[in-house]
């Protein structure tokens, strides 16, 4: 699908990388191995982004400075690159450890007109697991380059299916990998409350992923869960399509025990299993929440100095999503604006606005703005009136600078994250949502 | 070499002065076969991702204060702006300053690639100058701009007129070279062609060095010790002010932290405006601190005051240099740096009893822009200082097929990318990230206790590789590491 189309345009303060940095996606696969087709420069780029200047995440085995990569030159540029391509296949193939490589094409391979499919088609036919993606920058950002190396890796590695489909086992689709900092601790608390439900989870990417095995189980699942208000709808779509594989689509990301309880509710609801589990695990961990809350709200009541009541947050539609709904609706704060950063595509803007309008919380409903460019975003928070408590400030490190101008308490919570440091942290599902509020309050104390 | 200012390209520096970055022999065999120009670097049919040429200009350009850099292109290209927040705000907030420089991305789609976008590209500059009011415009290239053709140049020659502030083209398509340092080239050009200007005749006679570096952290050492020499050093680019950079053409003299990064800008000023530029090995370790020091006072007439703060500083730190040095002795290193610190930091780990075993260079210029053999080189072979030796762009398999086979007792780099997957082999590693960390006789007693306390405590190496799987077969690790070597197409 086509993101905002529109001329180039000032963009400062920038908040994704672009297609190609979907080699990331494939760092997520265990045993996966991105061939990078692109200038020399371009993975560097995206890993310093993405893994560096993003809370600090890492990378690991074929990723950082591992990934192969054809480096392209003027050479490549005037007589075609698809020699160098082959011989870095070829070596590839030899030098590295993989179940499955990805070769993702950038701006130079797709202007100068390679043809990549031909190519690796050879390697396909002499039974090589290698598939190639189109990704170059010009197209779109890197969470559309993740939709794109997840259908390439589908159409042209899982392949066929005929067989049965497996009741209670569900894939699971959430956001693009190390794009926000919280990514692999959020979905493990995903899976961990799916499979709390009495659900079996496929688990694609991440730390409990067990390779390229679960994607070949994929078309076995009895349906597709995509938890993102658009991030994956494109692949479950194109799922359906080939498998006639049903899918749930969840926009919220669900934070707090309320939000969780329901979410489950509703997954067990979809999936039609049996109800009896997933009420017990709710009733377990709804105690265990509380618990923690009671005990939380001695501070939450008695602090007085420097607590917020009113918010702002730029990120991208997920967790601008995610967040804003847990605070007002468990915690009490009045969102003041909100601002989604991800270039949201035009289709799915409406429902998002809607979301937001009419399913936050009884008497709150926020305009949102969909921007991508940094000095608009200033603009925007800028404006707000903050009117009693602490101003809150959530966004990337570009808020910083505005948050200290306007004495706001201030914490990042999406894409570049350069003054935090994530191992794993989770803020969603029942646990991450008691962090979350950890990591609100630690601001507030102190005497800041 | 005459360096022509009135083209806003610069050649790149394959072409320019012979730079490779495929080889593998020795530093001798490297040294004779430069100086009788028989050197040809080899390609390799695999590789790895490496770096971009932009983000070594333009990250130079960005930590100028108050500037605008606009890059024209998809979003990946300009995310080097989450990098640069350090620069402009970090750093700044660092020394106590602030800067308000821009890196505005144009975020191209497809109906740019097809329909071009210079008439966009035109706006844009005039928006961001409306919007930021910076002191200097830099407009970059990329790769795509760059395959489509878009005229940069005339862009910018165009709006030039109707502002008032120095907007300058700097042309960094990726895939001009695979050498990154052609970027600190490109900044320094784009420097001496919007910034610098001609040196007055009735300029004032100052005491100001040009002073390139990257980061600046040693900057108040310095000042402190340039003042016993009556100098004063003008830090480049790092939080320059453009009125500062304008100026360099009236300095007393050019110097630098390293020659990689300082060689072009050095060599032009001295070329266009008699600036001396101070051509030394660089002030890494002892011998390189004090021949650095006294070839500034030879270019600054500063001889006597320097000798007696070198009697000085010896007598200070000179015996307990010597004591750790004791402790380092016949211990084992693997270097892979740019080819300006390679060399000088493996100067320092002879003088401190440490053997290199295998040192890598990110690329090599077989000739500096005067057409000498770079000096840190010539040192190491005048004092009979000889080991294996390769060319390599950050070939990470390469690093790690050579860690593999020859288990150094430690292993140093100075690039992102790198001493993660060092430490992942179990292979200490030494982040040589500051370039000040071996600077004068101070940091190199410093940093002769890193590698102390790095080699001596090892535990969360030896553990983290104990269950790490790095990506390789076995069968690369069998190889030769020149196996994917070729001749140069």
């Amino acid at each position: 699908m086509e993101q905002k189309k529109k001329n180039s345009g000032v963009i400062s303060d920038v908040r994704y990388a672009c297609a190609v940095g979907a080699t990331n996606t494939v760092v997520a696969i265990k045993g996966a191995v991105p061939i990078a087709n692109c200038s020399p420069g371009c993975q560097l780029k995206t890993t310093a982004m993405l893994t560096f200047e993003n809370a600090f995440q890492g990378s690991i085995a074929a990723g950082g400075g591992n990934m192969p990569s054809a480096n392209a030159t003027e050479n490549d540029v005037v007589f075609g690159g698809v020699k160098t391509l082959d011989s870095l296949i070829k070596s590839t193939l030899k030098i590295y450890r993989g179940d499955l490589f990805v070769v993702l094409t950038g701006c130079t391979g797709e202007l100068i007109g390679d043809n990549v499919p031909d190519l690796v088609r050879t390697y396909q036919e002499a039974g090589y697991p290698i598939v190639y993606a189109n990704t170059p920058g010009f197209k779109g950002n890197n969470l559309f380059g993740h939709e794109e190396v997840v259908n390439a890796i589908i159409d042209q590695y899982v392949g066929e299916y005929k067989g049965e489909k497996q009741k209670g086992l569900v894939n699971l689709w959430f956001e693009t990998p190390y794009y926000n900092h919280n990514w692999r601790g959020d979905y493990q608390e995903l899976a961990r409350i799916l499979r709390g439900a009495g659900l079996e989870v496929n688990i694609l990417f991440g730390p409990e992923n067990e390779g390229v095995e679960a994607w070949k189980k994929i078309p076995k699942a009895q349906f597709n869960l995509v938890v993102s208000p658009w991030v994956g709808v494109r692949n479950a779509e194109h799922l359906q399509k080939k498998y006639g594989q049903p899918f749930l689509h969840i926009p919220e990301i669900p934070v707090g025990e309320e939000a969780t309880s329901k979410f489950i509710r509703q997954v067990v609801e979809f999936a039609g299993i049996d109800k009896g589990p997933s009420e017990t695990f709710i009733r377990e961990e709804a105690k265990v929440y509380y618990y923690y809350l009671e005990h939380f709200s001695e501070f939450f009541a008695e602090y007085w100095y420097g607590m917020p009541s009113e918010f702002a947050i730029a990120a991208d539609a997920a967790y601008a999503l995610a967040y804003t709904k847990f605070l007002a609706d468990q915690v009490g704060l009045i969102p003041k604006r909100v601002v989604i950063t991800d270039n949201t595509p035009q289709k799915f803007q409406p429902a998002i606005v809607d979301y937001f309008k009419n399913n936050i919380s009884e008497g709150v409903s926020v305009d949102v703005d969909f921007e991508v460019d940094g000095y608009e975003v200033e603009k925007m928070i800028e404006s707000v009136d903050f009117k009693a408590g602490k101003p809150l400030i959530l966004g990337s490190s570009w808020e910083l600078n505005l948050a200290n101008k306007k004495n706001a308490l201030f914490f990042e919570v999406s894409t570049p994250s350069s003054e935090t440091l994530v191992i794993n942290r989770s803020h969603i599902g029942y646990r991450g949502a008691l962090q979350l509020l950890e990591r609100i309050y630690s601001t507030s104390v102190g005497g800041k | 070499m005459a360096t022509d200012l009135t083209n806003s390209n610069v050649a790149v520096r394959e072409t320019r002065i012979g730079s490779i970055t495929g080889y593998i022999g020795t530093l001798s065999d490297l040294a004779s076969q430069s100086q009788c120009g028989t050197l040809k670097g080899c390609s390799r049919c695999f590789s790895q991702s490496s770096t971009c040429l932009s983000l070594c200009a333009l990250s130079q350009l960005a930590s100028i204060r108050d500037v605008a850099i606009i890059h024209h292109g998809p979003s990946g290209c300009s995310v080097t702006g989450s990098n640069s927040y350090y620069m402009s705000k970090v750093m700044a907030r660092k020394r106590g300053v602030t800067s308000d420089t821009v890196y505005v991305g144009t975020d191209m789609n497809e109906h740019d690639t097809i329909f071009g976008s210079t008439d966009s590209l035109r706006n844009i500059i005039l928006e961001t100058i409306r919007r930021y009011r910076p002191k200097a415009i830099f407009v970059s290239s990329s790769c795509a701009t760059g395959i489509i053709g878009e005229d940069i140049d005339s862009v910018v020659e165009d709006v030039r007129s109707e502002v008032d502030v120095p907007v300058v083209a700097v042309h960094c398509e990726g895939f001009k070279s695979k050498i990154w340092a052609t970027g600190f080239d490109i900044s320094d050009h784009a420097v001496l062609q919007g910034i610098v200007r001609e040196a007055r005749k009735d300029a004032p006679k100052n005491n100001k060095v040009n002073f390139k570096n990257f980061f600046e952290s040693a900057r108040p050492e310095i000042i402190e010790m340039f003042k016993e020499f009556d100098l004063e050093p003008v830090f480049l680019y790092c939080n320059s002010t453009v009125e500062e950079l304008s100026t360099m053409s009236e300095n007393l003299a050019t110097t630098c932290i390293c020659g990689t990064l300082g060689n072009y800008l050095g060599n032009v000023l001295e070329e266009k405006y008699g600036v001396p530029y101070v051509r030394s090995i660089n002030q890494c370790g002892i011998t390189g601190f004090e021949t650095w020091l006294r070839a500034l006072a030879k270019a600054t007439h500063r001889e006597s005051q320097i000798e007696s703060y070198i009697a000085r500083q010896r007598e200070i730190y000179m015996p307990k240099i010597e004591a750790v040095a004791k402790e380092l002795r016949g211990l084992t290193a693997v270097i892979g740096m740019g080819p300006g610190y390679t060399f000088e930091v493996s100067r320092v780990l002879d003088e401190l009893g440490i053997k290199v075993v295998w040192a890598l260079a990110w690329h090599y210029d077989k000739k500096y822009e005067n057409g000498d053999v770079p000096p840190s080189m010539k040192y190491l072979l005048d004092n009979g200082v000889d080991f294996e030796t390769s060319v390599a762009d950050q070939q990470n398999y390469e690093v790690m097929n050579i860690l593999h086979e020859y288990q150094p007792d430690m292993y140093l780099s100075r690039h992102p990318g790198s001493t993660v997957w060092a430490i992942k082999n179990g292979t200490p590693a030494i982040y040589v990230a500051d370039e000040y960390m071996i600077f004068g006789y101070k940091h190199t007693l410093e940093f002769a206790n890193s590698i102390l306390d790095t080699v001596r405590n090892r535990s969360f190496e030896t553990n983290l590789a104990k269950r790490t799987r790095l990506p390789y077969t076995q069968w690369w690790y069998q190889q030769n590491v020149d196996k994917f070597f070729e001749e140069t197409k």
